[in-house]
């Protein structure tokens, strides 16, 4: 066990610091005083400077465009990357498509999608929910049929996640309607723009953004080749992407950054003469969830440690999920009791009525109520750990 | 970056797994509960012998020059079984005060012996005023012509009923809050003027109430420089503190698993109890917890070797907070999911919960440590 800093990794620390600070422009860092709400074209503005400047994926492998950094250097990237609160990547193409065809791809899909996917020229988005497809996933009706060469896609998806900013979708759908649910769904990607029947709606969230999209499919003709892995084997990847998406989406880095604008709300919150951030209990409070989420950090470190050391991440990120997730949750409501009766206010209160550093907070706050419903509701998430690794036995 | 056991460690682990199995299940615990001293002689000396007492001291001390995770692992499996000789108090506290500022002379009277196992120590720091403070202190040694002469009382003294020197904190300075004006002196046992009470505690060990009247010691005794002894003690009562954390999360490890396997055989209603969802679900909770614990007790034990102070606090704090919250969670749950058999003395699970609940309250409790989190220079840089 060793956990310290080599005098190269505090090198690299300022290396990276200095060259955020150097490359974030102006306008984006003005953002970075608030929430941190980014728009999506300013997202992609900077997923271009992180490619330009060959950091766009350090946990790829070096060859097919990784950085070929180690544990303690990803992680130090990514706690200036939250210290700086640039804005967050999309996780569909770099953390989950990206990841599956790297391990199931084959070389022609390979070719064609990462490189994209490494530039920012293509957004990703996942369609696997859909309205009668929740929790129960593998009873997902959306269907591909064989058509010579391509597959006939029929029906919906939701959730997608971004579908409305997305040049492709990857799709569960079944491909075998008889026999055990699970074998028969197959995974394929499909081009949301240029395919005729596909069709997306985003629709508002109470946070008051379009997070969220439906994406309809009517006869969308998809050629074979994009169908990754085996017809009726797309069970197995699909599980195996959850795996990736449990270790990204506990939120454990956002919460860090929800945890430093809490400390700002109470810093600039006045109490008569004095700040909230003087006020013992308030600082007590930030305290234990500040902790919480350092020990979380930690079940994190340790599951990114084992994963360098070629163990795919296991149930056990599972973990990630449950706690992060109600960290996340529980940090912005905090954010939320900080402002006081600046809580009231919403995403168009004019500047006179809600400072910056305040805007968006509550829509921040609304929306990750999501965040203990989405990749596996945590219902789903207790169901894994009781089954996979406490081998519980089913009713 | 590497959380893996190095071939050393896991040599180590294995041995003390394999004593606790075959040597110090729970069932000798539960016989010292019922003795005098409230654990064996023989044990701790056999604990010597095999090295475990003087893994993280340096070589020169004596020891094996090991660092304070070494020992955390070994805590760690001792919770395992409840196994009750006084290492926190003989070797983190006290021996960890001799080490750190003992001249030769009393590192060869007093910490080569604890060493070897052939003798025990206690460091008495606590008063009844102070609650966690440890700047409280209203034992005095007043200057005397051969030496010091310590008046006060200091309470729940872990082995204090029984250890063969203790360590002692008093006032040479300074009013009784004040944080300047500690000392630490080596007192023994047979003092004169030395009244010990062995006082049983929750969980089935004792500890001492020790009162001192004009008890009178040499210049030699004085361990350290005069009047500042009080970033010591807290460097020791935070390894106390991390040693608390290992040692509970094996208490917490192994409820945890006697609960799971409990709820695959355990039957109502014609099935197993653990294919109810409402009781997965919180199994699933309390997995989380301890693995939460033992990440934070890791890191705990590695900066506990840490110089930086704030790192070592906050660190420690984090693993103090998390096992009093979250550990403690495992164990009321673990109560819960025995059904009555939980609460009945004759089962082992109700050690294990007095047990943790006693570490809760040694060392600072959750709401002291998230207290004192709040206080570190660093919490209100926002980063």
């Amino acid at each position: 066990m060793d956990l310290s800093y080599t005098p190269e990794q505090i090198a690299f620390r300022s290396e990276v610091r200095a060259w955020i600070e150097a490359a974030m422009p102006l306008h984006l860092k003005r953002k970075a005083e608030g929430p941190g709400h980014y728009e999506q074209a300013e997202v992609m503005e900077w997923h271009k400077i992180l490619y330009a400047k060959g950091w766009i994926a350090p946990h790829w492998p070096q060859d097919v465009g990784g950085t070929g950094w180690n544990i303690a250097q990803r992680h130090i990237f990514g706690e200036e990357l939250v210290r700086a609160n640039a804005p967050q990547l999309s996780p569909f193409g770099l953390g989950m498509v990206g990841p599956l065809l790297i391990q199931y791809g084959n070389d022609a899909q390979k070719k064609r999608f990462l490189p994209k996917i490494l530039s920012g020229e293509e957004v990703w988005c996942q369609g696997y929910s859909e309205p009668n497809a929740g929790s129960d996933l593998a009873s997902l009706q959306l269907h591909a049929d064989k058509d010579g060469d391509d597959y006939i896609l029929n029906g919906q998806k939701t959730w997608t996640t971004n579908a409305q900013y997305a040049h492709w979708i990857f799709v569960l759908a079944r491909t075998n309607a008889g026999g055990k649910k699970q074998e028969g769904i197959t995974f394929i990607l499909a081009d949301v723009r240029n395919t005729p029947g596909i069709t997306v709606k985003p629709f508002l969230t109470t946070g008051g953004t379009d997070a969220f999209s439906e994406t309809w499919f009517q006869n969308a003709r998809v050629p074979q080749s994009n169908r990754v892995g085996p017809e009726n084997g797309g069970w197995t990847m699909a599980k195996a992407l959850l795996g990736h998406e449990r270790t990204l989406i506990g939120g454990i880095a956002e919460s860090r950054r929800w945890l430093r604008l809490c400390k700002r709300i109470a810093a600039a919150t006045a109490v008569g003469s004095s700040s909230l951030l003087e006020d013992v209990e308030f600082r007590r409070r930030i305290a234990r969830l500040e902790m919480r989420l350092r020990s979380l950090e930690m079940v994190q470190l340790r599951t990114l440690a084992a994963a360098q050391l070629g163990r795919a991440p296991g149930p056990e990120s599972s973990i990630l999920k449950l706690v992060g997730t109600d960290v996340e949750q529980e940090i912005t409501e905090l954010c939320m009791d900080g402002m006081g009766h600046d809580a009231l206010g919403w995403l168009d209160s004019p500047p006179e009525a809600l400072p910056e550093v305040e805007r968006g907070v509550a829509s921040l706050f609304n929306y990750l109520r999501a965040a203990s419903i989405y990749g596996g509701s945590n219902e789903i998430q207790r169901n894994i750990i009781a089954k996979q690794i406490l081998r519980l036995p089913t009713a | 970056m590497n959380f893996d056991l190095s071939e050393e460690q896991q040599i180590l682990v294995d041995s003390v797994a394999k004593y606790v199995k075959n040597d110090s299940p729970v069932e000798r615990f539960r016989k010292q509960r019922d003795s005098e001293r409230g654990y064996e002689l023989e044990a701790w000396s056999r604990m010597g012998e095999m090295g475990w007492l003087g893994v993280a001291f340096p070589e020169e001390h004596g020891g094996f020059g090991g660092s304070f995770a070494d020992l955390a692992l070994i805590l760690e499996q001792l919770g395992r079984g409840l196994v009750p000789e006084p290492m926190i108090a003989s070797v983190v506290l006290a021996g960890g005060l001799l080490s750190r500022l003992g001249s030769a002379d009393q590192r060869k009277a007093f910490l080569d012996p604890m060493i070897e196992g052939r003798t025990t120590l206690a460091f008495a720091y606590g008063e009844r005023q102070g609650r966690y403070h440890l700047h409280e202190c209203a034992t005095r040694a007043e200057r005397r012509a051969a030496g010091f002469a310590i008046s006060g009382e200091k309470v729940w003294v872990l082995n204090g009923h029984a250890a063969d020197h203790i360590v002692v904190v008093a006032r040479t300075s300074g009013a009784q809050s004040d944080a300047a004006g500690l000392s630490l002196f080596v007192v023994d046992a047979n003092a004169q003027g030395l009244t010990r009470t062995r006082v049983p505690t929750m969980d089935g060990q004792r500890c001492g109430l020790l009162r001192f009247e004009n008890v009178t010691v040499g210049a030699d005794r004085l361990l350290g420089a005069e009047g500042s002894a009080l970033a010591h003690i807290e460097w020791a009562i935070d390894r106390g503190a991390a040693a608390a954390c290992a040692e509970g999360q094996g208490a917490v490890q192994e409820l945890f698993e006697r609960t799971v396997a409990y709820l695959k055989e355990r039957k109502q209603f014609e099935v197993p109890i653990g294919s109810f969802q409402a009781l997965q679900h919180r199994a699933a909770d309390m997995y989380a917890e301890t693995e939460l614990c033992r990440s934070s007790m890791i890191l705990a034990a590695i900066e506990a070797d840490d110089d930086d102070e704030e790192m070592r606090k906050r660190e420690i704090s984090t693993a103090k907070l998390q096992l009093g919250r979250g550990g403690w969670y495992v164990m009321e749950n673990a109560i819960q999911l025995f059904g009555g058999i939980g609460v009945t003395d004759e089962q082992d699970e109700g050690l294990f919960f007095k047990r943790l609940r006693v570490l809760q309250a040694l060392f600072g409790d959750a709401d002291w440590h998230a207290d004192r989190f709040q206080r570190l220079p660093h919490f209100a840089t926002q980063d």
